[in-house]
């Protein structure tokens, strides 16, 4: 049985993405608070809160419907899935050929739509407003996303996203004006997605401007614990997308089991790296009105089809 | 003494099949006095026919093209049928597909008076027959009369509530619009035979066009049965007939009906004509692409359930349209591997299509005939009055949405990895093209899925929005009954067949379009795919696995269940919904259909005609309107209805009402006769 290392590997891959997710939540809360001017709270306070919440009594409106009590841990099952499939430390995911890059866009369309239909199960104004906000950021960020993927999946001419790692990462290096253009594309789609600056504001409650904390205001204790780590592996896996597909040197490739720790180290750089800038940028700008959103997105998928464009046009 | 043999024909056996759907219209006729055994008795036995048709046309997906010659029509002019994978795979989906409704059908018009399920059960089994017949034509004359039958027996059905006004005009706009179209495919199987005389498929087949009439061959085809598919701008009677028929008829129309087009489109276009030109493939995917947005944005424009639905059926005829376009631009520069799976991807496609719309169609009937609702602003909180239904419900909008891992999903995938072959095209333009139509249908399965959030959410979550309604009363409204059950249970579980298993599918289109297109798919491609992963071109390029995923995003889930029921209590206290510190909140308050489509008319208001009344600051008594209309009516039916008029209003000179004019037009028309033709 070739596959038993592999498999132990996935899910040891997936188990550290669950458990790590929530350090870099409290990475980039910590660096936010240094830059601006705050005294930090632990790094650890995101594992801290996540305990707080699972040992409290849950409170839950009377109206609801089983799919508001499934949604939590469907939510959690699609970002342990997206995690599985995401190669973070070594490109030899056994589970990674079940689902490519379009599936992977899918999971996260499928843990969206879950959390818009919960939020509108109570019948309250702010969990609709909330739903229609958040299909509004994934309909204008999903094409984007998947332009950007497409521009790296016709550079390496495969949808898999192990297979696409493997090829940039054995490129010479050098600038590549299509991968550029997805980079940036790549990293407003990854501020939107993630409810950051300046699309929404994971800190706010102020009721008017809140997209995605509209839509779990229902939700307390154990459910509202699970849909915020959910939340950190999500920007856990986007940010491993990022450095999978635009800075993919030291990862470890298939069955090579010595550049493990070389990987590992890599990895922890470029996440400190990555958890700082997103610090910084949620520091230096300010939260767009809702209706800059379409722009700012539309932005984004102009550039990832310049970058697209651009790789057409080198090619010939 | 007929032989099992002959029977289990295919041809025969389908023949059979749609001759039993229109001895069972017949006998709908008969029991007039009893309508319980009409229903109980009718519809069940035609969805056993339907079963037996999908059955036949598995199997001629699988055998050599076999022909037949009926003894019936016009002298020197008789049927000719014949059946081939392509026709085996479109046979199958009427069959299967039509079980379900039927067996629904049998439920849904309990409550009809007896004279009314007479009709309803003669149209509703000639329109299934005249739609396999459409399938089993191997000439225009056939074809010809299958097709109108189709539109008539379906325009009856359209106007089952006739003496409503509002459903007459909405019947005539589809008669007129499916005239349109008839004529131009009458027209251009008169292009496409050029003076043979022989109108049977294969004299067509064997026709050589020069490119002129070849493209004006392709133009009328894409027109008229673009006509019946509904594509832009020929889509405005969607939304006007389907709301207007019976939920189980809208579900045939939207389901079934618009991919005999499909059919019809294929059949005539890579089989008749032949020879397919990446200019072809150009204009279907531009028309496609804008059929697919326009659909979607008019869907979620919409708050009658059945007309969202309709607009939805324009946003997948699009996407089907896309695929094909793509099969074409591809087999047009010589890659009939990558048009192969083009194709593919639009079959696939359409067969998805017809389960989960015909299901969803399903389910706005119950919905209706529970409450009597069909205004999304009205409804709320149906999950609770109809559990089943709302399940069901929810498994048709998460595959029209295009969710992994059910059947949207997968053939958006296919086409997506269509769109990915462009690489290998010279055209440089074509080439950065192709992606950009990949991007519009990624817009529009995120907009489908913001719109099925919006009516799942509004129809069966939260609180009843009207107070007086009877649904929000205790005890008031009911589950859909046993038999409408069972036809949804049988589409929603083809929901997931479909989407679990698309690589046993996969290989029946590729042998369907490989007889079409010339080539199958990559060897790689077919030995990779066991049932259990999907792999369009190779192993490496892509491959998805939806039973894996299904399996580990369902274990992750239940282990997290099990994990926290484990290590942490289960405690739960029940409360009111936080009220935000303002105590008054009524169900009024949340989101309308309307409200909920907000965003979109902020982003995309150029597309809407829109007609807002906003009250001032200082009216005591405000009122909000918004009205919003289709744009194509007045771009493109009005100018040709009033160019009609006036083309009318001036050969209606001719008219004199004198006998003397009149002879003396016969006596000019004999004498230019004589002079030119002698």
């Amino acid at each position: 049985m070739t596959h038993i290392p592999g498999i132990a590997f996935q899910i040891l891959q997936s188990m550290f993405v669950v458990l790590a997710a929530p350090l870099l939540v409290g990475w980039v809360n910590q660096c936010r608070a240094w830059l601006q001017n705050r005294s930090a709270p632990s790094i650890l306070l995101p594992y801290y809160t996540l305990a707080k919440l699972f040992h409290k009594d849950a409170v839950i409106a009377r109206n609801a419907s089983p799919l508001f009590h499934l949604t939590p841990y469907v939510l959690f099952g699609c970002m342990w899935l997206a995690a599985g499939i995401v190669p973070v430390l070594a490109t030899d995911l056994p589970f990674a050929p079940a689902a490519d890059i379009i599936a992977l866009v899918g999971v996260f369309a499928l843990a969206r739509v879950f959390s818009a239909l919960a939020a509108m199960d109570i019948g309250t104004s702010f969990g609709g407003m909330g739903a229609r906000r958040e299909m509004l950021i994934g309909f204008l960020a999903e094409p984007a996303m998947l332009m950007t993927l497409f521009t790296a999946a016709f550079i390496s001419g495969s949808t898999q996203l192990t297979t696409i790692v493997e090829t940039l990462a054995h490129r010479e290096f050098a600038i590549y004006p299509s991968l550029a253009f997805a980079a940036v594309a790549f990293l407003m789609v990854l501020l939107a997605e993630n409810a950051r600056i300046p699309i929404d504001n994971p800190t706010t409650h102020l009721e008017l401007t809140m997209i995605h904390e509209a839509t779990i205001l229902e939700y307390s204790a154990r459910h509202l614990a699970l849909i915020e780590w959910a939340m950190a592996i999500k920007l856990f896996a986007y940010m491993t997308i990022g450095i999978a597909l635009f800075l993919p040197w030291g990862i470890a490739e298939a069955g090579n089991w010595a550049a493990l720790p070389l990987a590992f180290a890599a990895l922890a750089v470029k996440l400190v790296l990555a958890g700082a800038g997103l610090a910084l940028i949620e520091t230096v700008l300010a939260k767009l009105r809702l209706f800059l959103a379409p722009e700012f997105l539309s932005t984004a998928f102009l550039l990832a089809v310049l970058g697209m464009l651009t790789h057409f046009l080198l090619l010939t | 003494m007929i032989s099992l043999e002959v029977i289990s024909s295919p041809l025969t056996g389908s023949l059979l099949a749609v001759v039993s759907w229109l001895a069972i219209s017949a006998l709908a006729l008969i029991p007039a006095g009893n309508a319980f055994l009409a229903r109980r008795l009718a519809f069940p036995l035609s969805a056993l026919a339907g079963l037996a048709l999908a059955a036949f046309g598995l199997q001629a997906i699988w055998l050599a093209p076999q022909q037949m010659t009926l003894p019936l029509g016009l002298p020197d002019l008789p049927f000719h049928l014949r059946v081939d994978p392509l026709a085996g795979f479109f046979l199958m989906l009427l069959g299967s597909v039509s079980a379900g409704i039927s067996v629904y059908a049998g439920g849904y018009f309990r409550n009809e008076t007896s004279e009314r399920l007479i009709l309803i059960g003669l149209q509703y089994h000639v329109f299934l027959a005249s739609m396999a017949f459409v399938i089993l034509a191997d000439d225009a004359y056939l074809f010809m009369v299958a097709w109108e039958t189709m539109a008539l027996s379906s325009y009856f059905l359209v106007t089952t509530d006739h003496k409503l006004p509002a459903i007459r005009s909405a019947g005539f706009l589809y008669l007129l619009i499916a005239h349109l179209g008839a004529i131009a495919i009458l027209l251009c199987f008169g292009v496409m035979h050029g003076g043979h005389g022989d109108y049977s498929f294969d004299a067509l087949r064997a026709a050589e066009l020069t490119p002129l009439w070849a493209n004006v061959a392709f133009l009328l085809a894409f027109f008229g049965f673009g006509a019946k598919a509904g594509m832009i701008p020929l889509h405005a009677w969607l939304p006007e007939a389907h709301p207007a028929a019976p939920s189980p008829v809208s579900a045939l129309m939207s389901g079934i009906m618009l991919k005999t087009a499909i059919y019809g489109m294929v059949r005539v276009i890579y089989d008749l004509i032949g020879n397919v030109r990446w200019e072809w493939g150009m204009v279907v995917l531009a028309v496609g692409a804008g059929t697919t947005l326009f659909g979607v944005l008019y869907a979620l424009m919409q708050h009658d359930l059945k007309r969202l639905l309709a607009y939805h059926s324009v946003e997948n005829i699009g996407i089907i349209l896309l695929g094909l376009g793509m099969s074409m631009v591809f087999i047009g520069f010589g890659h009939p591997a990558a048009g192969t799976l083009g194709m593919i991807a639009a079959l696939y496609h359409t067969l998805n299509h017809a389960v989960f719309k015909g299901l969803l169609f399903l389910g706005a009937g119950s919905i209706l005939h529970s409450t009597g609702l069909r205004n999304l602003n009205d409804m709320g909180g149906l999950i609770r009055v109809m559990p089943k239904t709302a399940f069901y419900f929810l498994i048709g909008a998460l595959a029209i949405s295009a969710l992994p891992p059910l059947n949207g999903f997968v053939s958006e995938w296919l086409t997506f990895q269509a769109a990915l072959q462009a690489p290998i095209l010279q055209n440089g333009v074509v080439r950065s093209l192709l992606p950009l139509f990949a991007a519009t249908l990624a817009l529009a399965g995120a907009l489908t899925a913001m719109c099925f959030v919006k009516v799942y959410g509004i129809a069966f979550l939260g609180q009843p929005r009207s107070p007086h309604h009877p649904v929000s009363a205790p005890g008031a409204g009911h589950d859909a009954g046993g038999m409408e059950r069972y036809g949804m249970a049988w589409l929603a579980a083809g929901c997931f067949v479909l989407g679990l298993f698309p690589s046993s599918f996969l290989l029946m289109l590729n042998r369907v379009c490989a007889s079409l297109t010339g080539q199958s798919l990559t060897a790689d491609a077919l030995t990779g795919s066991s049932w259990l992963w999907l792999v369009p071109t190779s192993s490496e390029q892509a491959s998805y696995s939806p039973v894996i995923f299904l399996v580990v995003i369902v274990a992750v889930t239940l282990l997290t269940f099990l994990l926290v029921r484990r290590f942490y209590h289960g405690r739960v206290r029940l409360s009111d919904p936080w009220d935000c510190g303002f105590p008054e909140q009524t169900s009024r308050m949340q989101d309308t259909a309307d409200a909920f489509g907000q965003p979109i008319r902020h982003v995309f208001g150029p597309i809407y005609l829109m007609q807002r009344q906003m009250p001032a600051p200082d009216d005591p008594a405000p009122r909000f309107s918004l009205k919003i209309e289709d744009r194509h009516w007045y771009w493109v039916y009005l100018p040709v209805a009033r160019l009609a008029e006036y083309a009318s209003s001036k050969i209606a000179l001719l008219q004199q009402g004198r006998i003397s004019i009149y002879l003396l037009y016969s006596f000019l028309t004999l004498i230019a006769l004589l002079v030119f033709v002698r």
